[in-house]
């Protein structure tokens, strides 16, 4: 297929709210793992079209409450999800609501870069496929060339869409991902650590796609690195054993923060 | 700060630029107490003792920036590291300043030697720099304690200096409209008196960095000013 002479993009756009508008608010979340309590009592409502970075040490619960927010936790038998938490004001846990329609509404992109063992091509027309977003095969042609393009991997891969998705570098497989998140026109996309098996490079090119997907996206990330939440969000929360400590400006999380415990995580110190 | 970080090296960084502060705090105020003592004795080698240990600070202070940026590259400091080493940074430089202005001092004593110091004048002088060495000490004592109240007197103390400072400028001014061969003296001791008054600003200065550093925010309100000496007319009345 040659679609490099393609210049305009027919993917739909993804419904728009204004900036800082609630997008996502969680209401008395409380998670279960069998007798444990994972995550304790968490309000947060999450602005659209702003980065939001959950930061806190391993086992805080931050990348369970994000998995609670596109019901990736229905996966795991034991993990019981109680409270409320909304997308756009509807209960994403009502019986009616399909989770596999939600996870094309809220995307997500893994710690490790997880392609499919098929095209580059394949990739990303996979989601916009099976969720019927393209009438012919042009239509997915576009889309494919149009999200590939929002990820920053068009230039590098568009003479190879045919190779395979898992002969791309590290870096260059993760903002694959990306673009097959974004390929589904998603509302929200979760990012869980998308950049712990990145080198400093292909830290900064994803980092760099974080700032432009928010112009159209709200983004949620989980990241182990303070200053990467220093630098790509606009606002930080804290967990700290299961509970949500703090959530604040990043500006103002990372000079002044008001919780201690938010002190002491971020800046190194024993509690 | 309470609690101590997982890598202890960092300790160790912030700590260096703790003692250097504190050594430049002490080096500071011998010199400026010195500056004034041979200014009203008129003794010039405590004078050029003075001029001579300038070089000091100045070192201390390229020591400091260059162990804070160090320190910056390599920890990414948050919140209040990152809010104690900017404080060191700034505080090495007004320490800096206050060396210079004890040197600057110290200059003029070889300037003025031979034409004797009337005594209140003189006594006028000291008690300028009694308090504004008063504050240099007890704003480099908060620097240890980091008692936030304490910064705050500081702060509110400063117009004591400027009034006192508003009346030597006065005095000179008499002097020299009652004969024109004080003009040069007492031109000089106005400019010492001058660097005094903008030593007790420097601790002022210090007292806000504490404050912030210890806080996160600037301490509300204008500082109080007395120093009226630019309303001040050569013809009076």
């Amino acid at each position: 297929m040659n679609m490099s002479g393609m210049t305009t993009a027919i993917t739909p756009t993804p419904k728009v709210a204004a900036m800082n508008e609630t997008k996502v608010s969680a209401r008395d979340v409380q998670v279960y793992y069998g007798d444990k309590h994972a995550i304790r009592d968490v309000n947060i409502e999450i602005r659209s079209r702003t980065v939001t970075a959950f930061i806190g040490p391993s086992g805080c619960g931050k990348s369970t409450f994000l998995r609670c927010i596109n019901r990736m936790n229905d996966t795991i038998a034991s993990c019981r999800v109680e409270g409320n938490i909304s997308i756009d004001s509807e209960n994403i846990y009502d019986p009616k609501v399909d989770p596999v329609q939600l996870r094309a509404k809220v995307g997500m992109v893994f710690q490790k870069p997880n392609p499919f063992p098929k095209s580059i091509f394949e990739n990303v027309a996979y989601g916009p496929r099976i969720h019927g977003l393209a009438a012919k095969k042009s239509d997915l042609d576009d889309i494919v060339a149009s999200a590939l393009q929002k990820a920053g991997l068009w230039n590098e891969v568009k003479d190879r869409l045919d190779s395979p998705g898992t002969g791309l570098s590290g870096g260059q497989q993760q903002r694959l991902c990306i673009a097959r998140a974004v390929a589904v026109s998603p509302e929200v996309i979760l990012m869980d650590e998308p950049c712990s098996a990145l080198d400093p490079i292909a830290t900064a090119k994803v980092e760099e796609l974080i700032h432009e997907l928010r112009e159209n996206f709200t983004i949620v990330i989980v990241t182990h690195s303070m200053q990467q939440a220093a630098r790509v969000s606009q606002r930080t929360a804290m967990f700290h054993l299961g509970n949500l400590v703090e959530e604040n400006d990043t500006d103002k999380m990372f000079t002044n923060p008001d919780d201690q415990r938010t002190q002491d995580y971020i800046m190194g110190r024993f509690g | 700060m309470s609690s101590t970080h997982i890598v202890s090296v960092y300790d160790e960084e912030l700590k260096y630029l703790s003692r250097k502060i504190s050594e430049m705090g002490g080096t500071a105020e011998e010199m400026v107490g010195d500056s004034v003592r041979a200014l009203i004795n008129t003794d010039v080698p405590l004078a050029q003792k003075v001029i001579s240990e300038d070089v000091i600070l100045d070192t201390a202070e390229r020591q400091i920036n260059e162990k804070a940026i160090v320190t910056i590259a390599k920890r990414q400091p948050m919140a209040a590291d990152l809010r104690e080493i900017m404080g060191a940074i700034r505080i090495a430089a007004d320490l800096e300043r206050v060396g210079d202005l004890g040197k600057n001092t110290a200059k003029r004593v070889i300037a003025v030697q031979g034409s004797s110091i009337p005594r209140n004048l003189a006594r006028g002088l000291e008690h300028l720099a009694e308090l504004a060495l008063m504050q240099l000490k007890e704003v480099l004592d908060v620097y240890a304690s980091r008692n936030i109240e304490k910064a705050k007197e500081i702060r509110e103390r400063d117009d004591e200096i400027d009034a006192i400072y508003t009346s030597l400028f006065r005095e000179l001014l008499t002097y020299m409209m009652e004969d024109p061969r004080n003009i040069t003296p007492c031109t000089h001791l106005l400019f010492c008196a001058k660097n005094i008054e903008r030593i007790g600003d420097h601790a002022t200065n210090i007292a806000e960095t504490i404050f912030y550093m210890a806080t996160g925010s600037q301490p509300e309100g204008e500082r109080p000013k007395d120093d009226h000496t630019t309303s001040v007319g050569a013809v009076e009345e």
